[in-house]
């Protein structure tokens, strides 16, 4: 059977298969999908999109799931403001921005960008559980998992959901700054109480070269020693950094693929190297 | 002895002048770092201040105020807030001095959230203050509801919305706008927050997170517009280390922009 991965379980269905990812064959599969979640007190939102848009120049496809209830971006990132989620036999279908890379997210299901979720927390829970089961999610290499910032009902619901399926890892994100990084461990240590492996962390708005004189200004300074510091204490892989670009804000607000836009920004090729490290070492995920 | 306990819960925000939500859509545009930079512009007015941090899961406001982990006392009247300076003029309360570990991980879920943030609004000994502040996480979900129905007692004077200039930001504030419409709480301005960065090599100003959102937001919504802060790394590096801004950079443009949004903010307060 072609495209079984070297290092599947025995009796994998292929990645291409039907029941990629559903049969029972698939419990802890290292290619079945990637949770990423982050302590986002960082306000650029779009890591998870272009990981997702990097990873498809190397997989077949990738679906993006936002779980951020109150606070959906992925729709307006990925340019998919105003798409609605359609529903069939088979489910909800998710939006698609390619053939290939399939959305969803409760910003599909809101009539006006000025509704509220205004949602405790059993109710987001049931958003989520929806989403993971009742979404159509055919043929998928990975799944990334957008999560809000903190270690709430979000998290431990995507968790106990997907325990069944097998989460390949999580990815975290900060800035340099230790008031970002201060939180970035308690998501670290709510990764290892529920048992999640670290893929890895990666630093984002790593410092500015300024346009005109191309001097580099480090705005969030990392008087902690920056992510760096914080993955040697922790023994966690880092998996890059990526340094601000005012292009990137101005891609999110439009709905652009950055990469596409400006693919020669040194946060582009920061993006491609984390992708491509990341996605040919699933197995090296820390478990301490 | 339930009767006094009962009068003193109520007394505990009997003589709190002013209550101010900090709100935003988003996480990290930076809502802990404006309520203490607008706490400690409050304090140079002259004013007694509180900060009620219910940001459970990630708690900044002890670093950025450099109270380390005090330990939190009890007395008759609930809970003493840790005072941020010898003069108390700055109460403050949060998780991150009930954590034995700083890493440690506040896994709970609503519920225990709720009852939590229950217990900081009634029971915190807050005395007199002029203003209290509380401080919130991104989103509009158990912990926000669990203030306001705290607060249900007392009054609210409204809320302050904070944005970065991105409409991937400014998107999730006319949410929180949507939010504060349903549960009667007054909009008392938006701040944008991270609005502009001036090169300190050459003094171009670079827009690295877009421009305009704020202020456009305002007019859209018919909300008042307080005021932008630049991005200064300055400010970063004080907050890093708890240090007090406003007193270390009195001359900087982002003393300025900081300094007119409290003084807009005290003035829609005590009209």
């Amino acid at each position: 059977m072609a495209d079984v991965p070297s290092d599947a379980p025995e009796h994998c269905p292929g990645t291409s298969s039907d029941q990629a990812g559903k049969s029972s064959a698939c419990q802890g599969c290292p290619n079945q999908n990637i949770c990423a979640s982050g302590a986002a007190k960082a306000p650029d939102p779009g890591i998870h999109a272009y990981i997702s848009i990097w990873l498809l120049k190397l997989v077949s496809s990738v679906a993006l799931l936002d779980v951020d209830i109150c606070g959906p971006s992925i729709p307006k990132i990925m340019g998919l403001e105003g798409e609605q989620v359609h529903q069939s036999g088979s489910g909800w279908s998710p939006v698609y921005v390619e053939d290939n890379l399939a959305v969803m997210s409760i910003g599909f299901l809101l009539s006006s960008p000025d509704d509220a979720v205004i949602w405790r927390g059993p109710k987001k829970n049931g958003m989520i559980k929806q989403f993971l089961r009742d979404v159509d999610w055919g043929e998928v290499d990975y799944l990334i998992v957008d999560t809000p910032p903190g270690t709430s009902d979000e998290h431990l619901s995507i968790v106990q959901y997907l325990s069944g399926a097998g989460i390949d890892g999580a990815v975290i994100i900060t800035t340099p700054q230790e008031v970002s990084l201060q939180d970035v461990r308690k998501e670290i240590r709510f990764c290892k109480k529920v048992k999640i492996p670290i893929i890895g962390v990666i630093e984002n708005m790593s410092g500015f070269v300024c346009p005109k004189c191309k001097n580099t200004s480090q705005i969030f300074p990392p008087t902690t020693g920056g992510a760096q510091r914080m993955c040697e204490e922790l023994n966690l892989p880092l998996l890059g950094s990526v340094p601000l670009d005012p292009r990137i804000g101005r891609s999110c607000d439009e709905g652009k693929s950055f990469l596409t836009e400006v693919p020669d920004s040194p946060a582009a090729v920061a993006y491609q190297n984390i992708v491509q490290s990341k996605s040919s070492k699933p197995q090296q995920a820390s478990l301490y | 002895m339930q009767q006094n306990k009962r009068k003193l819960n109520k007394g505990n925000l009997h003589q709190v002048k002013h209550v101010v939500l900090v709100l935003s859509g988003k996480g990290g545009v930076g809502k802990s770092t404006i309520t203490t930079e607008l706490a400690l512009a409050l304090i140079h007015a002259g004013k007694k201040v509180g900060i009620l941090d219910v940001d459970l899961c990630g708690p900044s406001i002890p670093r950025m105020l450099r109270v380390g982990k005090p330990e939190v006392h009890q007395c008759d009247a609930g809970w003493v807030p840790v005072y941020a300076d010898p003069q108390q003029q700055l109460a403050i309360m949060s998780i991150g001095f009930l954590l034995e570990d700083s890493d440690e991980a506040v896994i709970w879920r609503g519920p225990k959230k709720t009852a939590l943030i229950g217990q900081f609004v009634s029971d915190v000994a807050w005395g007199e203050l002029d203003v209290l502040l509380v401080d919130t996480p991104p989103g509009t979900s158990d912990e926000h509801l669990a203030v306001l129905e705290n607060l249900r007692k007392h009054r609210v004077d409204g809320a302050v919305l904070v944005t970065t200039p991105q409409a991937v930001s400014t998107g999730d504030v006319r949410r929180e706008i949507t939010f504060c419409k349903k549960t009667a709480v007054k909009i008392l301005g938006i701040v944008e927050n991270m609005s502009g960065f001036v090169c300190p090599h050459c003094s171009e100003c670079s827009n690295i997170f877009s421009k305009g959102g704020g202020e456009e937001l305002a007019k859209l919504t018919g909300s008042v517009f307080l005021g932008s802060v630049p991005l200064d790394p300055l400010l970063a590096a004080s907050l890093e280390e708890g240090q007090d801004f406003l007193q270390a950079f009195p001359d900087s443009s982002t003393y300025t922009a900081i300094s007119q949004i409290a003084n807009t903010l005290l003035s829609s307060l005590d009209a």
